[in-house]
């Protein structure tokens, strides 16, 4: 459930040296990473970048459109967008590292169908005050009079609605399954 | 659903368990990490009070933000310098092996894991770089990952992850003369789109792959993301067989003897099922330059850049961004744009046949006036290897600028970078806006080959009008 303003960015194969442009990745925490956030298309468009628009401050839904986080393995992309103020996004198909790594975060990527997001980026922009709701139990994103049916795959939707986006901690759990088969494994037996 | 093929057989052997919610744990058998991704995995690692599990199955290098002119320590630039000691200190504090600058086996980390044989078939290897997917080329199952994901690996050596689909990838006959493994992927990509990938491992076979050396099959499956397929791979064969052997991690003596036993058995059998197949015709397709802002957006070097009509309606917006930010018109003719900096190196195409095809055709030619063209290899083990043979020299006498190893001006996050509007011809595998350090810089990619061409008469040309021959040929 993330409840919040949305602001729409449009544009299909947004990659992720646009989301976060790599000399921004010398660094050895993810901390500074906000502000940084679409550096180059916001200095591009001078002040014009929904980024960067009054309007759209402490907004925390965005609304993309096809192969959003293309490119790049980089998690500092989904790290940039959250620590912007991002806790949801909500597109026609995102990248699959780049899925990844929002799920690894909690972040949820919702999709809908190409028609669907139109009719949603329309009426985001509309009124950037309204409040929006991602529903990931009735899987609805809604906002004044307009709502919308969205997708979200059921094993990460398993783990947003539990809390269990972190793996790690079931994955160590494992231990005694991992060393059988790791002793399967030829390679790690002289073949 | 896919069964039978390489990538069924090496997902259930390394399946550990499956995970509530659906997803499974897959055991890593080769972690590779670097000093980009890696920091804040460790730091989180630590947070937890989490020992890594399998040291000896991590293997570090450093390659993103090394100078490729002066490597002396500590680096001109504090951060760069700040991300290896930090590199240093994490593989020593946890006992992993860190192959450092000057240790003659430093490089890009898709370089030196197939040099050094630690990536051989049936294995699944993982990075925080997305062109972790270049192992495939060795019939593993390798894809990138990011640094939540790297911690997972340190902590217990495996990942949740779900099962892709298996696209085959037909290729029949031959590449032609001066047509490159560059040339076909982006010649891929340009036709499938950069998203159909999503969600599929590619398997590329049929002749012309068999005719493939590892090193082009290498920069195939290097661009298997470029084209949304996380992983990319080519069944193990002689030629594999035949890379590994005598390598430094290969095994030796009997276990050699049991290895390509149990290698030969990894490939897609005849009865394999796949979950679509998309056929290409290796003589059909010229050397292949991109001239917009995404790898799909590629056209062959006798074709003119492509009008909105000819497009699908769903690439126009993206189309009419690239003839804006490159200052490109719809209808011209690719050949005969004028480059500024020619780039020869990265993961894709630093390897040594890729210098050689480099050199072949810059020996005993110019780069032309006004341009800077360099060349930076791969790995310390592809700059000896070359310097041996003289490329260095070649390259020197041509105009270029020989170069240490490292990631360079594929991601400028060193001091390697285009200046304001300048336009590249690069052998990397992305021309995203801004990708070569300047949020206005352009990127036309293209083979080592067409690179040099680039290079010798200042804009972009068609190698094969060069009267330029391998040696082989």
């Amino acid at each position: 459930m993330v409840r919040g303003r949305a602001l729409v960015l449009r544009g299909d194969d947004i990659d992720t040296d646009r989301i976060i442009p790599a000399r921004f990745l010398k660094c050895v925490s993810f901390e500074a990473l906000g502000a940084q956030a679409f550096a180059d298309d916001r200095q591009e468009l001078a002040g014009r970048h929904p980024f960067d628009q009054s309007v759209h401050a402490g907004a925390s839904i965005l609304v993309v459109n096809d192969n959003f986080g293309c490119g790049s393995s980089r998690e500092h992309a989904p790290q940039a967008l959250m620590r912007w103020g991002i806790r949801a996004l909500v597109g026609v198909s995102f990248a699959e590292i780049f899925y990844g790594n929002c799920l690894a975060l909690g972040i949820p990527c919702a999709t809908a169908a190409s028609q669907q997001i139109s009719l949603l980026q329309d009426a985001v922009a509309a009124d950037p005050s309204e409040n929006w709701l991602l529903d990931l139990n009735g899987l609805t994103f809604s906002g004044g009079s307009v709502s919308e049916p969205i997708q979200v795959a059921s094993g990460a939707l398993d783990m947003l609605r539990s809390g269990q986006w972190d793996a790690t901690g079931q994955l160590v759990a494992r231990d005694d399954e991992l060393t059988r088969t790791m002793d399967n494994l030829p390679y790690l037996r002289g073949f | 659903m896919s069964s039978g093929t390489l990538y069924d057989k090496v997902w259930d052997l390394h399946r550990v368990a499956d995970l509530p919610g659906g997803s499974t744990q897959l055991f890593i058998g080769l972690h590779l990490i670097h000093e980009v991704t890696s920091p804040q995995a460790f730091a989180a690692l630590e947070d937890k009070g989490l020992a890594v599990r399998c040291p000896q199955r991590t293997v570090a290098t450093v390659d993103h933000i090394v100078p490729t002119t002066s490597q002396a320590r500590p680096f001109a630039d504090p951060l760069a310098e700040e991300m290896l000691s930090t590199l240093e200190r994490n593989c020593s504090n946890h006992g992993i092996t860190l192959h450092g600058l000057g240790s003659g086996r430093q490089g890009i980390v898709h370089v030196i894991a197939p040099e050094l044989g630690l990536t051989q078939p049936g294995m699944t290897v993982a990075c925080g770089d997305s062109h972790t997917s270049t192992h495939g080329a060795f019939g593993a199952i390798a894809f990138g990952i990011g640094t939540s994901q790297v911690r997972d690996v340190l902590a217990s050596q495996s990942l949740a992850m779900n099962k892709l689909k298996v696209r085959r990838i037909w290729v029949e006959n031959k590449l032609s003369p001066g047509v490159f493994a560059k040339d076909l992927i982006l010649h891929v990509i340009r036709s499938l789109g950069v998203k159909a990938g999503v969600g599929h491992a590619y398997e590329f076979a049929g002749p012309a792959i068999e005719a493939l050396s590892m090193e082009e099959r290498m920069t195939l499956c290097n661009m298997a993301i470029e084209g949304g397929a996380r992983c990319g791979y080519v069944n193990p064969d002689q030629t594999t067989f035949d890379y590994l052997h005598g390598r430094a991690e290969a095994p030796t003596a009997e276990a050699w003897d049991r290895a390509l036993t149990w290698w030969r058995s990894l490939a897609s059998g005849a009865d394999a099922r796949f979950d679509d197949e998309v056929r290409f015709d290796a003589a059909t397709i010229a050397p292949t330059v991109t001239w917009g802002i995404t790898p799909g957006q590629g056209i062959g070097v006798d074709e003119t850049v492509p009008t909105p009509e000819q497009l699908d309606p769903a690439d126009r917006p993206i189309a009419e961004e690239a003839y804006r930010y490159m200052d490109l018109a719809p209808g011209q003719a690719i050949a005969g744009v004028p480059v500024d900096v020619c780039f020869i190196g990265s993961c894709t195409n630093g390897r040594l046949s890729d210098l050689q095809a480099a050199a072949a055709v810059a020996k005993g030619r110019h780069v032309a006036s006004g341009i800077r063209a360099f060349v930076v290899p791969g790995s310390e083990q592809v700059a000896r290897a070359a310097e041996a043979e003289g490329l260095d020299a070649v390259f020197r006498e041509a105009g270029f600028e020989w170069r240490e190893p490292g990631c360079s001006m594929c991601l400028a996050m060193n001091p390697d970078r285009l200046e304001g509007r300048q336009i590249s011809a690069s052998s990397s595998n992305r021309n995203f806006k801004g990708r070569q350090g300047s949020a206005s810089g352009r990127t036309l990619l293209m083979s080592p080959a067409m690179v040099a061409a680039a290079a010798i008469t200042g804009q972009v040309r068609d190698v094969r009008q060069l009267n330029w021959m391998t040696s082989d040929d």
